[in-house]
């Protein structure tokens, strides 16, 4: 079978019916190095087909399972039948670390309604009631947020206003989110329903001042395996105070101090731009992508920080921070890339992981040969420039756009747009700027959004790729077929992988996986079933 | 012929549960037995039977966590031995009444109130066809027979035209039928012959025409059917009319719902839209029944 990138598109998508096969045609691209620059337009964000095994997950999943949840002292009560709540308990993925054991930690806690018959006939809203109350009485919170399941949409009730009702009776911060499953085409959805809720319920509302010169927030780190240890540390080091953290390791007041920060720098572009764009237009602190996935791209996002505070001590001290670093990471990376050289991955996770570790790969010499988002915009393939033409759909215009003015009191430009230009002009920065994973891959390797169980199938046969990253659902059919797979929603419980130590730990890691030799001994059952048939059968 | 389930729609406010409980009294007169089966969430559909609003709905049992559900506490005789339960359901506006009826009904089917001998179950099912709960009655075969109650009113035709198609639907999946169109008088012109007209190319027919007559006001007030408040009196004659002649109904038929034009073109036709000629199209009109 041909490994031709064109020829192997047409190959996945052949055994589908004719409107599925165009549909999937134009999910399916193969990258271009054009002389203008520009990448080939891919179709994301729109609903996966039914009859299609798909990655993705749904909108409740986005907002409680990844944006919120990863917060430790905000309580989270799941407003729905008990498998919603149980399968979203965040006990293992995400970390944190109160500061103190006396600290509030309700990360490990399971809080659902447990909504039954009765509550869809009657309505659930005095059980929700009840509940809070309840939950109010036996923690004592700072703050609670309602998570909706499909059934609450179906039936009305009123999160919001339970919401209203408990905060005014408790005298603690309560608010909800209309974030039922079925809302987007994927998780998506649900990140764009948290950002929104955080930006009108959370942020803005503690106005403790810090004196440190250089004051960012982190965004759009969950603190998977401890990556946000990882970065806080190497923050800190440099010198650089990380005022909030959207939303790993996160407390409720540091999300809600966020507004007093100078530069919002954000890593997975997907689940939290909304929140950047937002803070930027009420409270006029700029934002940047950075990318601490991998050394290379972690030294160039520290520099590019440093850059944005113009202040030469700042420069001088995170380039003796990457200096120790890269010292230390080089003596693992060059041993590790002795055998891992040519190796080839494929990377189908995330709204941007399966860009960013595509650097952690090129560190070690191995080569991404397909890769795709599961719940991706246009906007993370082909870079924010495409956003202006973007077609918005239905399944779009059912997520509340926020209408956001500047802050009468609070709005303070910590940049005039002449300087932004300015250090646009002079450094590899870009502001409000997302270049997308196609820019900066090869030429002639398949981008492919919503990867399907058949196509992932075609793909390891005819590719055999030393490596396939993805998720837990997609992790044991592709180790069946003799391929290892790394998780990297979970990091298969190790990690962390951010920053320079973390670059370290998946070096390591990955090295170990495509260099076992047990994937060559392994012969799965049905081939072992096989084999004794012929035995039998030579008998 | 077994036991008969009939389930009695039409818009709100026509006069279901009225002509329901008159016509299931008719029925019980002539020794028929018969449960009733209110589907509303107001639970009032078996008052005038039961002498009064049924203290305890079905689902009302749900509330009850870990309590013994009996059934005599949700099934009520009520006039003529007539079995009398009510689904019951949430307040307006909260939680999901059409879940409710599900609930309900498959409820009733585990406690076994269809164990009993019985001739007749009538469902009687709160306005229009909303939603899944409200078919609930005409899906997996619950009810086999559908009577639809309507008047000379526009909106009204509208509303039967519209539990046609719902009729339609299931009929083409199930076995569920169309039994014929109730005439509840509104003294509307042309009243009787256009309603005729209507269940003709309804494919059906208008089962019984029953009068508006000021008794059946009289008997409500005293919580009772015609038939229980005062047998003699001629509108009682027609609840048995129209008893006797579901009795003896076999013309059951999967129904041909109008087009919006010509159910408008039924109603100019009959002289009922001021100012219109008779035979005048007039610009379609986007009406919600």
């Amino acid at each position: 079978m041909s490994k031709d990138p064109r020829v192997v598109k047409e190959e996945l998508i052949q055994i589908y019916p004719k409107k599925l096969r165009q549909k999937r045609s134009e999910q399916i691209v193969v990258t271009e190095h054009r002389e203008d620059g520009s990448v080939p337009e891919i179709k994301a964000n729109v609903r996966s087909s039914p009859g299609i095994i798909t990655q993705r997950g749904c909108t409740y999943a986005g907002c409680k399972g990844v944006v919120i949840g990863p917060s430790r002292d905000i309580l989270s009560i799941v407003h729905g039948p008990i498998g919603c709540s149980f399968y979203a308990w965040l006990t293992r993925r995400n970390q944190t670390r109160p500061a103190t054991e006396s600290d509030q930690n309700f990360i490990t806690y399971c809080l659902t309604t447990d909504m039954q018959e009765e509550n869809i006939v009657f309505g659930g809203e005095k059980k929700l009631k009840a509940a809070v109350k309840e939950a109010f009485e036996l923690f004592h919170p700072k703050a609670i947020a309602i998570f909706s399941t499909c059934p609450v949409g179906l039936i009305g009730d009123d999160v919001h206003a339970v919401a209203r009702e408990m905060k005014a009776e408790l005298g603690i911060n309560v608010f909800g989110f209309s974030c039922e499953g079925y809302r987007g085409v994927s998780q998506s959805a649900g990140h764009h329903i948290a950002n929104n809720g955080v930006f009108k319920h959370i942020i803005g509302n503690n106005e403790t001042q810090h004196e440190d010169k250089f004051k960012v927030n982190l965004l759009g780190e969950y603190n998977i395996g401890g990556d946000g240890f990882v970065l806080e540390d190497l923050l800190a080091r440099c010198g650089i105070k990380q005022i909030a953290t959207f939303s790993g390791n996160s407390t409720y007041d540091t999300m809600a101090n966020a507004h007093t920060a100078d530069l919002n720098i954000v890593m997975c572009h997907r689940s939290i731009n909304y929140v950047a764009e937002m803070m930027e237009k009420r409270f006029g602190i700029p934002w940047m992508k950075v990318n601490f996935i991998g050394a290379n791209s972690s030294a160039k996002s520290l520099r590019r920080i440093a850059e944005y505070f113009e202040d030469e001590a700042l420069k001088a001290r995170v380039e003796e921070v990457i200096a120790e670093e890269m010292a230390v990471v080089e003596a693992t990376r060059t041993v590790v890339e002795s055998r891992c050289k040519g190796k080839t991955a494929m990377l189908f996770v995330g709204g941007s992981r399966a860009h960013h570790y595509q650097d952690l790969f090129s560190d070690m010499g191995m080569r991404t040969i397909a890769a795709g988002y599961e719940f991706g915009h246009r906007d993370d393939y082909e870079g924010r420039n495409v956003l202006p033409g973007l077609k918005v759909d239905a399944d779009s215009k059912n997520i509340e756009e926020i209408e956001v003015v500047p802050d009468p009191e609070r709005y303070r430009a910590r940049r005039t747009p002449e300087q932004i230009a300015k250090l646009e002009a002079m450094t590899e920065m870009e502001f409000r700027g997302y270049i997308g994973m196609m820019p900066e891959m090869d030429k002639d390797v398949l981008v492919i959004d919503d990867l399907s169980h058949h196509e992932t199938e075609r793909l390891l046969e005819i590719y055999k790729p030393d490596i396939f990253c993805a998720g837990i659902k997609e992790k044991f059919g592709v180790e069946k077929m003799g391929i290892p797979c790394k998780q990297l929603h979970s990091y298969d419980y190790g990690g962390p992988y951010a920053g320079f130590r973390g670059a370290i730990n998946f070096y390591k890691d990955i090295d170990r996986m495509v260099n076992i030799k047990i994937w060559s001994h392994v012969t799965p059952p049905w081939e072992q079933q096989v084999k004794e048939q012929a035995e039998v059968a030579a008998d | 012929m077994g036991r008969r389930s009939i389930a009695i729609y039409g818009k709100g406010g026509i006069g279901k549960s009225t002509t329901t409980q008159n016509t299931v009294a008719a029925l019980a007169e002539m020794g028929k037995k018969i449960m009733v089966v209110g589907c509303d969430p107001k639970a009032d559909s078996t008052r005038l039977l039961l002498g009064g609003l049924a203290q305890k709905t079905v689902l009302d049992t749900l509330r009850d966590e870990g309590d013994e559900v009996d059934l005599s506490e949700i099934l009520r005789p009520g006039f003529g031995n007539v079995a009398c339960t009510e689904s019951g359901g949430p307040e307006p506006g909260v939680g999901c009444a059409g879940r409710g009826i599900i609930t309900s009904i498959n409820l009733l089917e585990q406690l076994g109130a269809y164990e009993a001998e019985l001739d007749y179950v009538f469902y009687d099912v709160l306005g229009d066809v909303v939603c899944g709960g409200f078919a609930m009655p005409i899906r997996e075969g619950k009810a086999q027979e559908i009577y639809i109650v309507c008047s000379g009113e526009m909106m009204a035709m509208y509303a039967a035209n519209n539990i046609s198609k719902g009729v339609l639907k299931f009929a083409q999946a199930g076995g569920v039928r169309l039994g014929g169109i109730i005439c509840n008088s509104r003294k509307v012109d042309n009243e009787k012959e256009m309603i005729a007209e209507f269940a003709r190319r309804l494919g059906t027919q208008m089962i019984h025409f029953v009068p508006r007559d000021n008794d059946v006001q009289r008997a409500e007030i005293n919580r009772k059917t015609v038939i229980d408040w005062k047998p003699e009196c001629a509108q009682a004659d027609e609840y048995r009319a129209l008893a006797r002649a579901i009795d003896h109904n076999k013309k059951f038929v999967i129904p041909t719902p109008l087009p919006m034009d010509e159910l408008e073109k039924l109603l100019i036709d009959f002289g009922l839209v001021d100012g219109v000629e008779p035979g005048t199209v007039v610009p379609s009109t986007e009406v919600v029944a």
